[in-house]
Parts: structure tokens; sequence; C-alpha cells
């Protein structure tokens, strides 16, 4: 690849350099959570729960105990008699909300069948897991309920005592009389029932600990698969272990992969690190797949009706918009956040709707515990529009690219403020559907699906549009909302006195390439080659503060804040060269990482050779203190809104009911492209886990409420023969508040994805009098809807 | 529990250790030998990111058991590299970006580079057949199809 070779500093932002992180990767000398190894380490098991709901009678450990390499076996009664906080917190406040408390371990009841009970601390991994099959523990079963639904309105005892109906938050959204108005005047009215399945993460590494304590300097070290160390550190100081912020390390080394799953502060760490505490030695933790499977947050989980009100010519009205939604059996960190604000807000897509009213309920279930999941809210209010767009189309009998672009938020209305409350900062809708649609001969297709139709074979054309809200920033505006956390980024750019650059950023990579693209986004600020430049991330003893890697938010938050901080720095640089060369500073220009008077190019000193004089500190300019670095917290004015528009074409065989894609188009507008290569990457891996919400994936629980899909061969993570090829295509539509321009890529296609497929086998099912068929779609589903074998 | 002394031959090294017999090939891999390069994902064989080679068969090491090993020759990801330097699959990887988070990384080059010792000119249909049991839920496996393409064609070439 010719243009990824050895850019200059000046042309690297932008470029398709080559990742930094990968040659450890390709080795398999990478070091994963599973990879630590300490002496004397012990090993941890968590025995969880038999049973959807029940409550607790015994537990007796004596068995375990008396296995030969048993070190120690611990529950939750322990726990609580250790005098910890031992409260896993939610992170997001909404008015109402019930917050039983979630314990490290279970004492008085197992609320679903992933709960943990007791933990063995064993010689070997092999003798704890067999330790936890002689721990015994006496039930009383309970009825249980699963279903979002049947868990508010149906009599079944409570998941928790302090929410008597299961309903943890009751929320709403938007002006319901304007929407009552809207539908009283319109023309035409449609209606579409959706149901959401829940979507198991899928990591390829599961969740893993190692915990380190020593007890005569009382400091904890633990590494994590974390999203974000600092948020883990807090939690774990200030709500579960009660360890003073300042003797804990929290510790990200390569991350197998995340796409929410490793944000949130689960039991099992903290039990970890607790038993650690203890026992004085290291312990490690490592999920099973069905544990994972049983434990890491679902996302998704909805059950909604959706009605859009429309005019005979096209015009949407109003849209209202009623959902249940699963939280699971404990309140997660952002478990609340993620049906209610960072869903209900963008249900007005990439269209100018006049009024919107969503209601959502949030229920508990017994169930594994739902949260932010790739796409978070975003995806699941994107979901609903396009759908809810597609079928009012059938219902006007238009063509739905003809509907929607008829809606668009035009390109001059920006910033848009809709009716659920978001203000878009900046997009160019018609341009991202029109180079969507020019990847296909939309008209050709047309003709083309007719014909078939007449051989009895079906083709279908589906085009969603999306717009989606990102970073979760900035802090105040979250904060209003109830959020319980910052929304701020922060870095520190820092020159070494030999010249070379290290960039210490807060937020946590687990595959997305920040060590390439932070280097990018410094070497272009500062003119050093990018092999100068030293990105770290995921220490928190090496980085003071972070907030971490979610929302789409690390290239626009974590980089815009390096773009400031190295700003920042250049300036100091640039006062010093002043000083030295003995010019104004204003006369004194910056190209390339050359810092030279006007007109007197010879007259030049070198950013890093500035770097050794800010450190000699012998002659700066009066009042300049020494050093050559900067610690910035970026806190930014607005969310950036990504955008773009996804075409797929598939074929559905009737006989059989298989789905085949014929072509996907990608186009996504994220801002500024740091790097095209990592960009397109970040596009593919998110269709990949729509395509597989849309097609295959959902976790499902049997009638005892124990999860079905409890292994890989049972839950359906696409494989390669499963997906296309992928054609992608970028707009470029700067966010006009973020000091790169840069809006954020990471959610973007899986948003897009889901409803692109379905909107595309609706489309081919058409002469079926199909509106809409709930995910996952797969052979069995098309084929008895098409009438199977009559 | 009964332990039984055996020997494998790792990437050319040769390895006498004393195993449990349940103890699996992976662990006795990662755990007894120190070579980490080969990750658990699944623990049922569904997901490849344990694929190592056993005499000259791409295998998943989480379903084998050390002792079915015995005097085998075990190549792992970490013999890939030619003197430090990545070998030719390698570097097609890391130009097409063919790996995000790089946990299932290992085992998919070695599934790959046990393909194409015998697949001359494979079409993206049989690499993403070849490929099917290596599960990667970060790249939506695209770009690993263009790596494995290109390693194919640069072999091509240079014959």
């Amino acid at each position: 690849m010719s243009d990824s070779e050895n850019p200059t500093a000046e042309d690297v932002f932008g470029s398709a350099v080559e990742r930094q992180e990968d040659v450890p990767l390709l080795k398999g000398e990478a070091q994963f959570t599973d990879d630590v190894s300490l002496p004397g380490m012990t090993h941890l098991a968590v025995r969880r729960s038999d049973h959807a709901h029940a409550r607790i009678v015994g537990i007796d450990t004596s068995s375990a105990e008396a296995m030969e390499d048993v070190v120690a076996v611990f529950t939750g009664q322990d726990v609580e008699d250790s005098g910890v906080p031992n409260a896993i917190p939610t992170a997001w406040d909404l008015p109402n909300l019930v917050q039983p408390q979630y314990k490290m371990l279970a004492t008085d009841k197992v609320r679903h069948e992933g709960d943990g009970v007791a933990a063995v601390v064993a010689e070997s991994p092999r003798v704890a897991r067999d330790a936890l099959e002689r721990i015994e523990i006496e039930y009383e079963q309970l009825d249980h309920v699963t279903e979002p639904s049947e868990a508010v309105d149906r009599d079944v005892p409570p998941v928790h005592a302090e929410a008597e109906d299961n309903v943890a938050f009751d929320f709403e959204l938007g002006d319901a009389e304007a929407v009552d108005d809207a539908f009283a005047e319109a023309d035409h009215t449609a209606s579409v029932d959706l149901r959401l399945p829940r979507i198991i993460p899928n990591a390829m590494e599961t969740r893993a600990a190692v915990a380190d304590y020593e007890s005569t300097t009382e400091e904890l070290r633990i590494w994590m698969t974390s999203q974000n160390p600092h948020l883990h550190r807090m939690l774990m100081s200030a709500a579960t272990l009660g360890i003073p912020e300042n003797r804990l390390q929290v510790i990200a080394p390569e991350v197998g992969g995340g796409f929410g799953s490793k944000i949130y502060h689960y039991p099992d760490e903290a039990v970890t690190a607790w038993s650690s505490m203890q026992l004085d030695r290291p312990v490690k933790w490592q999920a099973t797949r069905t544990e994972s499977y049983q434990t890491d947050c679902h996302g998704r989980d909805h059950e909604t009706t959706a009605e859009v009100a429309m005019d005979d010519d096209g015009t949407v009205r109003g849209l209202r918009v009623e959902t249940h939604a699963g939280i699971g059996a404990h309140l997660s960190q952002f478990g609340s956040a993620t049906p209610s604000y960072l869903y209900a807000t963008v249900l007005s897509g990439q269209y100018t709707i006049p009024a919107i009213h969503a209601r959502v309920v949030g229920a508990f279930t017994n169930t594994t515990p739902v949260d932010a999941y790739r796409g978070a809210g975003r995806a699941e209010g994107i979901y609903v529009i396009e759908r809810a767009m597609d079928v009012a189309a059938r219902e006007l009998d238009m063509d739905p690219v003809e509907f929607k672009k008829r809606n668009l938020v035009p390109a001059e209305e920006f910033p848009y403020e809709s009716a659920a409350a978001l203000v878009y900062d900046s997009g160019e809708y018609e341009r991202g559907m029109d180079t969507a649609l020019d990847h296909i001969d939309y008209e050709a297709l047309r003709e083309e699906q007719e014909e078939l139709r007449e051989e009895g074979r079906y083709i279908g054309i589906g085009v969603a549009n999306f717009v989606e809200s990102a970073g979760l920033s900035p802090s105040e505006a979250a904060g209003n909302l109830g959020s319980q956390a910052g929304g701020w980024e922060s870095s520190i750019v820092r020159f070494d006195s030999t010249g070379t650059v290290t960039v210490l950023a807060g937020t946590a990579d687990q595959g997305q390439g920040h060590r390439t693209t932070y280097a990018q986004i410094a070497a272009e600020e500062l003119g050093v080659p990018l092999e100068d430049i030293e990105v770290v991330e995921g220490d928190t003893d090496r980085i003071p503060q972070g907030m971490g890697t979610y929302g789409s938010r690390s290239a626009s938050v974590g980089g815009g804040s390096i773009a400031r901080g190295a700003r920042e720095v250049r300036e100091k640089a640039r006062r010093i060269a002043a000083h030295q060369l003995e010019a104004s500073v204003d006369d004194i220009e910056f190209d390339d990482g050359e810092f030279h008077v006007a007109g007197a190019p010879d007259r030049s000193m070198h950013i890093q050779g500035i770097a050794h004089e800010a450190y000699l500190g012998h002659d700066l300019p009066e009042g300049m203190d020494p050093g050559l670095e900067v610690t910035d917290f970026y806190d930014p004015e607005n969310f950036t809104f990504p955008f773009g528009t996804h075409v797929a074409v598939v074929e559905v065989d009737q006989d059989t009911g298989d789905i085949d894609i014929r072509k996907y188009v990608a186009v996504d507008d994220c801002g500024e492209i740091i790097n095209p290569l990592i960009v397109d990457g970040q596009v593919h891996g998110g269709i990949a886990q729509g395509i597989g919400a849309a097609l295959f994936e959902g976790a499902s629980y049997d009638e005892e409420g124990h999860l079905e899909t409890r292994r890989m061969d049972e839950y359906a993570v696409p494989h390669s023969t499963q997906l296309p090829d992928f054609e992608t295509d970028n707009t470029v539509t700067p966010s006009p508040h973020n000091p790169l321009g840069v809006k954020g890529v990471g959610e973007s296609a899986t948003i897009a994805a889901t409803p692109t497929i379905v909107a595309a086998v609706s489309d081919a099912l058409q002469p079926f009098d199909i509106d809409h068929l709930d995910i996952p779609i797969t052979p069995e589903t098309v084929w008895r809807a098409t009438g199977g074998n009559d | 529990m009964s332990r039984h002394d055996i020997s494998l031959t790792v990437n050319g090294t040769e390895h006498e250790l004393t195993v449990e017999p349940r103890t699996l090939l992976v662990d006795a891999l990662r755990e007894d030998l120190g070579y980490t390069g080969a990750n658990v994902g699944c623990d049922t064989g569904r997901c490849g990111a344990c694929t190592v080679r056993v005499d000259g068969d791409a295998i998943k090491s989480c379903t084998t058991f050390a002792v079915q090993t015995d005097g085998a020759s075990v190549e792992t990801v970490e013999g890939l590299a030619d003197d430090g330097d990545l070998d030719s699959l390698q570097a097609q990887f890391q130009e097409n970006h063919g790996l995000q988070c790089g946990y299932c990384t290992p085992g998919m080059l070695m599934t790959a580079d046990t393909f194409l010792q015998d697949a001359e000119d494979p079409s993206r249909d049989e690499i993403r057949e070849a490929i099917e049991g290596n599960l990667c839920r970060c790249t939506g496996y695209h770009n690993i199809v263009d790596a494995i393409e290109d390693t194919a064609g640069l072999a091509g070439q240079s014959q």
C-alpha cells in the first residue's frame, strides 16, 4: 500500500498508516489479562446460581474447603462481614429510579442464573472449578419472569422487594399533546410492533482479572479486561472495596474486544480483588464462555410499538413510541441510561419530525443485566424510526427512498434541534443518501425485482439512514440528564527531554487502534515523526485521569484532548523558539516540526531540539517554567453526530428461507478521517455485528429461566461464510465544535446495518404482504412467514 | 490423579513435561511451556482462537488433550515470524488491517497459513470456507480475506 509508507509528519493525519500495535499481536507476544502470571498466584472460580429466581436457604462449603489445593471458599456473607461497601452502583440516575443494592455475591436471593453465590480460591484453575461442584446450596425456588412486558404486567414475585411491580423506571421524552394533535390531523397513520432480542456482545476474550494485594503497603494492583480503567478504579474504590483510590492501580493490558461489555464494574473483579486482600496472595479469575454468556451485560431486549402520522404528500407529522425495556436482574452502570436518554433522543433519525413522544418502561427481569452494547440505545432508536419509516412508506404506497428523502433534515437547517431534545451539530444527509445510492443502480434493481418476481425469485433493496449521538458529553448536559460521571476526556502530551513524545491517554483500546490514530494526531500537531511518538493507555498509575472508551468517543473526545494538548505544547515551544532566536513570537512560523523566523528560513529550531532546551531550563523566556508537557481535560460543548446511509440488496429463497446478501454498501460520515484504514475496519466490524443481529443472533431463555444459548455453537456469532464483502465509502462533514472536526465511527455501522438488512428482506417479501419480520430473520422465520411448504 | 510424562516439539524446540490426563494441549502450551500466543475463546472448539498446527494439521488445542500429542511436532503463532520479522501472511494482515483486538489472530493465522500451504490462487469463497472455523468479532472478515488473498497472490508471483 504505497500511501501508507512513511508519510511525512505533515500529511500523516488522514493517511492509511499501518497500525503500530499490530506486530506483537501478530507474533503472539502481546499480553492479555490471561497471559499475566505472578509468583504464588492462586485461581478463583465463581459458583453461580442454578436457578432464575430462588431464595438461598443455606450454603455448605465444608466439602469444598476440605479438598486438596483449595485455599479458601468465600460466600456473600463473608464479603458482607468484611465491612467493605459491597454495592455496585448505577452511573445514571433517572426520576424515581429504583436502585436496589447489587452485591458482589448474593446473600438473600439469586435473581438470575448467573448470580454469584460463592467463590473458590485454589492453587490451580482446574481445582477451583472442581471445588465449585462440592459447594452445597439449598434453595427455595420462586416464580420467575424473563420478558420485560410480562414482568410489569403479570402477577409475578418481584425481582427486588424495592420494586413491587418490577418497574425500575418509567421514562418519558417529548411532547405527548403535540403528538396526539399530529395524529388527529394527519391524513394517514402507520404502526409497527418490534421485538429486539437480547444480543450477547461476544468479545473473543472473555472477561478476566488478576489481583495482587500487598498487605505491607496496603496497595492493590489489578490487571483486568477494561474499556475504562479509571472508572473501574473509582468504582472499586468508592463502591465495592473501599480501598483508597490512591492505593489502587488498574491496568488494562491488551483487551480482546469489548463492544460495551467491558465498560461495567462486575462483581467478579471485585470478588477477585477482595479475595486477594483476604489472602494476601495474587488471585486470577477468567470467565468461561458460558459464564461470559450468563454474566456479560447483554444488549437491546426491547418490545416496542411505533406509530407514525403522515400526510398524503409523504410529510411525516408525528411519531409515537412505547417501549418495554428489559434491564435484567440488576441495574448495571448504564442500564438506566441506555434505554432512556441514549435511545429516545435519536428517534427523530435523519428526519424533520415536528412532534415526537416516547415512553419507556424499564423492567427488572430474572435475566442477565442489560446495558450498552455497540450502538447502545442509538441502535434501538434508529431501528425503530427506520422500520417505522419503511412501514409508513408502504402505507402510503410510496417508494421508501423517495419517502425518506422527502423528510430529511435539509443541509441548511444545521445546527438542527430535533423534537427529541438533541441539537445535531452538522450534517448533509441527502448527500450521504445520494452517495450510497450511486453505488447501485436503484431504478434498474427495481426493474430486475419486478422481472424476477415473475419467476418466483425475490430480491429486496433496503436503504437505511442513521444518525448517532456520539461522545457522551458534555459533562454538564449529561449531568443534567442524570449522569453520575463526567463526559470529558483527559490526556498528557509530553516531550521527553531527548525529543521523543509520550502521549498518555485516558481512553482504553480494545482493538480500535488508538496507538496509531493518536500518534497521527500528535505527529500532525507537533511535526514529529510517528516513530518518535509513544502512546500509552490502560494503566491508572501512568495515566492520572481518564473516562475510557465507549459511545464512539475516543477519536472525538480523546483525540480532541490530545490535539488541544499538543497545540498548547507547540505554543510553549514557539515561545522558547522566539526567545532563543531573538524574534517576536508573532514572527515565528511553524512548518513540519520546524520553527523559523518569518522571512529568514535559516534562523530556525526544530521542536525536538526545543524540547531539550525546555528541560535544560538554562535559557527560557522570563517567567517561564521548565519542561514541555501539557495535561488537558477536554469537555466538548456538544455531542458529535456521525451519520450515513447503508444499502443492502438481498435475495430471499422462498423454498429454503435462505437470505443471500448480494451487495452491501456503507456510506459513513464520521467527520474528518484520521486514518481511512481504521475507519473502514470499524465500519466492517460494525456491519458484521449489525448483520448478526438482523439475521443470526439472539439470546434466549427456556421455560425455567435458564439461558438456552450457553455456548458458541448455540449462539450464532457470524462466521466468515455468512457475511459478504463490504463496499464502503465516505462523505466528510466536519463537526464544527470538535478540535479536529472528528465525529467518531465506532458504533455507526452496527446501528445502520440491522435496519438496512431488515428493510431489504421486508422489501423482498412484499409480494407476501409482509411489512416487517422480527429479528433475527432466520431461514425458519422466512419459511414460516412466506407460507411454509404450502 | 495420575500424571504422564510427555514430550512435545514446539516450533522446533523439544520440551519434556508432566501433565494430568485431562490437561488440554492449549493449557500445556500456555501454562506449562509459556507459549501464550494461542488463546482460549470458547472452551468448546468453536471459535478457533486456540488453533495450532500438530504434525502439519491445524487443530483446536482446547479440544485436544496434551497426552494425545505426545511426541508430536507442534507449531504455534510464535513460530511464524522469520528471525523476528513478520512472515508474508503476518505482514499482509498488518497491511490489510486484518486484525483489530488481535485475540483471534494467532488462531486465524495458523488456519490461514495451513490453508495456504496447499491452496493455489484460492477464490475469496474458498478463503472464507477455509477460515469458517475461526471466529472474529472485530473485523467482519473482509480484510482477513483480503490479507489471505494477497498472501496467496504474492506467493504465486514468486513462483
